[in-house]
């Protein structure tokens, strides 16, 4: 594995900052979305996110043909 | 049948399939050390994930994250989060890893140490350090495992007997199949427990307020204080989330036994695909947390959190389900703890007995040593489990607090070349020293942050310092690098 680029982790960076540093922006009840508490919904909602930040990072890997 | 037996028997009926699966797992593979550790190097994604989901989701997840809910509150969220985030940090560093072992043959985490910087004594140190933090994890699988099976056997079975029973069970099918045994049991784990959490997190809600959405709406109304961060202890605010967060995502790559899965892996994009996917097995974890949530109203007056999950199964459940549901758990103990025990004692052999006390010995006598170790680790982890009754996610943490010290030296290992052996084994020292001078004045958090994070910045601190000390030019051999 070279050194990983710049763009892929800047995508996979992301769910970093969404789950982890943005804490106090999000972690409050209100809006109750689909029953659940924002703080809760938020990170849920995440989850799949950050699935899709590490397939993108990955798709931008294998093009430079770095991944085997 | 009385409602015991029947749960008993479905208890009893699931565990003795998983250990008839566990020991059939050994196959026609000739278990030889390399075999017995690594699975011969040849898992595919298939395989990885459920060697993966088979450690990271465990008795725990059951227990430990739905009692925070019960007795924290809000700060139980960052279960879900680090569970989550650990995928971005292993996507780049699982892969580092994974060659550097296929290049060097690696078998533990320790070893690793010893390919980066050429150190047998530090890499002994890594060994003894490892299993010290796996042994509070491997008694939180029992001790979680006890609880399990004594309330849903409506104490039929003490948790002591049910602790001491599944410990023999575990060790000989680790000393069996090693590797394999566990990612066949890990299979029927992973279906279990997904139709037990979904079922219960979705049941138990609907039974006793009639949905998941009016359950939060009551607690909305009555216990507010309680659903978002810092809840009941002030202590647990966002600066302690965060720093918790970052810890325990980072430190989960670096457990001995996540190391020793990565190296199972066939090729370093295993592990990346892994990584994507991995994060959706954290849809199940809410399913835990609505458990927890409504035993806050059903259950306000319970001992310990702990107890949350399974006191609300036995109390919404039939005898035959609440059997499924602590079947299903033992094996979320069971799975998670053979890993740990294989991987404790493949450390001891090989990276403290055989480089100091038998420097000439074989594979073969290795193995022995190895399964040897096997079954005095698990006499010792039995033996904490029952003499403490400490919550299980503050053993978690404390495992997390020691293991996250391993990141300075593999994650500044695999980037640069100007630290050396004695600044990681500086830096070990003195983070482990400042989280165990926290621990035991029970200062953790410290200053609003995990003590094992701030254990982490003076780890790496000290072993930048002490590399740039005795050496400033980078002296370490290009050939450690070859993984990154």
């Amino acid at each position: 594995m070279r050194t990983p680029s710049w763009r892929s982790v800047a995508v996979a960076g992301i769910p970093v900052v969404g789950i982890c540093l943005s804490v106090p922006l999000w972690d409050r009840i209100q809006p109750v979305v689909l029953g659940l508490p924002f703080n809760l919904f938020w990170l849920v909602a995440w989850i799949p996110l950050t699935s899709v930040c590490l397939l993108i990072a990955h798709r931008i890997e294998s093009k430079r043909g770095g991944s085997e | 049948m009385s409602p015991s037996s029947t749960a008993l028997a479905v208890i009893a009926s699931i565990v003795g399939l998983g250990t008839i699966i566990g020991f059939c797992a050994r196959g026609r593979h000739r278990m030889d050390f390399e075999q017995w550790t690594t699975g011969g190097r040849g898992f595919g994604l298939a395989i990885v994930w459920l060697l993966m989901a088979g450690e990271i989701y465990t008795a725990f997840s059951f227990l430990g994250s739905s009692g925070w809910v019960y007795s924290k509150g809000a700060p139980a969220l960052y279960i879900i989060a680090y569970m989550t985030m650990q995928n971005v940090v292993a996507f780049y560093f699982a892969p580092a890893v994974w060659k550097l072992g296929k290049e060097h043959g690696l078998q533990t985490s320790a070893d690793v140490f010893h390919a980066l910087y050429g150190s047998k004594a530090l890499a002994a140190f890594v060994a003894i350090v490892g299993i010290a933090a796996i042994i509070p994890y491997l008694q939180i699988q029992l001790s979680g495992l006890g609880i399990i099976v004594a309330i849903a056997s409506f104490g039929g079975i003490s948790q002591n007997l049910a602790m001491s029973v599944a410990a023999v069970l575990v060790t000989s099918f680790v000393l069996v199949s090693g590797i394999r045994a566990v990612a066949g049991i890990s299979v029927l784990k992973d279906v279990l427990m997904i139709v037990v959490v979904v079922l219960a997190g979705i049941a138990i809600p609907v039974g006793i307020f009639g949905g998941i959405g009016p359950m939060f709406a009551k607690l909305i109304a009555t216990i507010p204080g309680h659903l978002t961060m810092p809840g009941p202890v002030k202590s647990l605010g966002h600066g302690w989330f965060v720093t918790m967060v970052i810890l325990s995502s980072a430190g989960q790559i670096v457990w001995p036994h996540a190391v020793a899965s990565n190296f199972s892996a066939k090729s370093a994009d295993t592990l990346r695909r892994n990584a994507i996917i991995l994060p959706l097995y954290n849809l199940t974890i809410p399913f835990v947390f609505f458990v927890g949530f409504a035993a806050l109203v059903a259950l306000p007056d319970l001992a310990k959190g702990d107890l949350a999950y399974m006191s609300m199964a036995k109390l919404r459940f039939s005898p035959l389900l609440l059997g499924l549901v602590g079947g299903a758990g033992a094996l979320a103990a069971i799975v998670p703890a053979s890993i740990m025990l294989l991987t404790c004692g493949t450390l001891f052999a090989k990276n403290v007995v055989k480089p100091f006390l038998a420097p000439d010995l074989g594979d073969l006598h290795t193995g022995r040593i190895a399964r040897g170790t096997v079954v005095i680790l698990m006499a010792i982890s039995l033996a904490l489990a029952l003499g403490n009754s400490a919550a299980l996610a503050s053993l978690l943490q404390l495992g997390y607090g020691i293991v996250g010290q391993f990141l300075p030296g593999i994650t500044l290992g695999l980037l640069s070349r100007r630290v050396n052996a004695k600044g990681v084994a500086t830096g070990m020292v003195a983070g482990l020293g400042i989280l165990g001078c926290l621990e035991v004045a029970g200062r953790d958090p410290f200053l609003g942050m995990a003590a094992g994070f701030i254990g982490l910045i003076a780890n790496f601190g000290t072993t930048i310092a002490v590399s740039r000390l005795r050496s400033p030019a980078g002296r370490r051999p290009a050939t450690a690098l070859a993984g990154f």
